[in-house]
């Protein structure tokens, strides 16, 4: 018997394609943010109300993935900038392929701002890279406080947990409170927004996180460059 | 479920490993699985069995090993292991950790035996 020593990532080729899109993110200055959530946390009604903030002429783009449907990519396309819809037909997680392909139709430099919608999932998007800058989670105030405790591995690597329809604290038992200890529990110093899709409540702060990694994307490749 | 695409990926790296060896048969994979890669060792088994079974790798074995969670504290720069739910930093309390390991999904080794 001999044991012959490998050492590389099971998902190595998603991984080569990941840091090849990171690195084209970087030249053509895309920032790019993966947003996860379980299905119904409202992941396309806060990128819905997000578009409706930016000016025409912000270069913004959406992909948007579900196993099924275009249904997210009609809602998404009618703020007037590019959607397009990846369809994995049965897959629960979008992959790095999935993106370059998308990606091969739209011209970068055409775009400031990508934000990826994944699949509605807790679990399998977490192992694949799609060369994003940050992963954002999303958990609604329907949902349990211990989903953190429950789905360790996306809050862990996630930089922001979105806690989306905060309208609807008054009519159910979720403790804001016990949420927060529970995300910091997997993920110390875990950055956390709440939000409301229907009063637009929070939707400052959350653009204003988005307007802070854009400027520390610019001063990080402007600083790469001197 | 996404294990299918894991076990597969396994798989293929075995027989890209067996291709470079002629004369030699693979008899185990062993992979490093961390406690934080989202990736189940039951569902992982299951999905390499399922695949190897009826083909001519029904012999191969898959070996897990797991891996602790491991994070840098932002504040301090101390590295350390812990467990998934309790990572703040034990020698100066400062919230903010990177996470340093515990995410892996690698492939350590394959087995062969000299036919």
């Amino acid at each position: 018997m001999t044991v012959i020593p490998i050492e590389k990532k099971v998902l190595n080729e998603n991984q080569r394609i990941a840091m090849s899109l990171r690195s084209r993110y970087a030249e053509h200055r895309v920032l790019c943010i993966n947003l996860i959530s379980s299905p119904g946390s409202g992941k396309t009604t806060l990128l819905e109300q997000t578009l409706a903030l930016f000016r025409p002429e912000e270069k913004v783009a959406v992909l948007t993935g579900d196993l099924q449907t275009e249904n997210d990519a009609k809602r998404l396309a009618r703020y007037g900038f590019p959607v397009q819809q990846i369809t994995t037909g049965g897959v629960c997680h979008l992959d790095a392929t999935m993106i370059e392909r998308a990606l091969a139709s739209w011209p970068l430099d055409q775009i400031d701002l990508l934000f990826i919608e994944n699949v509605g999932n807790l679990v399998c998007p977490s192992s694949y890279d799609l060369g994003e800058a940050a992963k954002i989670v999303l958990l609604s105030v329907t949902e349990g406080e211990d989903k953190p405790l429950k789905y360790p591995s996306i809050f862990a690597k996630s930089e922001l947990l979105v806690l989306t329809k905060i309208d609807l604290l008054p009519h159910v038992s979720f403790s804001m409170e016990q949420v927060r200890a529970n995300a910091r529990l997997v993920h110390p110093g875990m950055e956390i927004l709440e939000v409301s899709s229907q009063t637009r409540e929070g939707l400052n702060q959350w653009l204003s996180w988005i307007t802070q990694h854009r400027q520390q994307m610019h001063e990080r490749i402007c600083a790469a460059h001197v | 479920m996404h294990e299918i695409g894991i076990a597969a990926a396994i798989i293929e790296a075995g027989q890209a490993e067996a291709a470079r060896r002629p004369g030699s048969k693979v008899v185990c994979i062993g992979v490093r699985v961390g406690v934080l890669s989202g990736v189940d060792n039951d569902a992982l088994r299951f999905a390499f069995n399922a695949l190897v079974a009826g083909t001519d790798l029904e012999s191969w074995k898959c070996e897990i090993e797991n891996c602790r969670r491991r994070n840098r504290c932002q504040e301090c720069g101390y590295e350390f292991e812990s467990d998934v739910y309790d990572a703040s930093c034990p020698r100066c309390a400062f919230g903010d950790i990177v996470l340093i390991g515990g995410d892996e999904l690698e492939l350590a080794y394959v087995e062969v035996e000299e036919t």
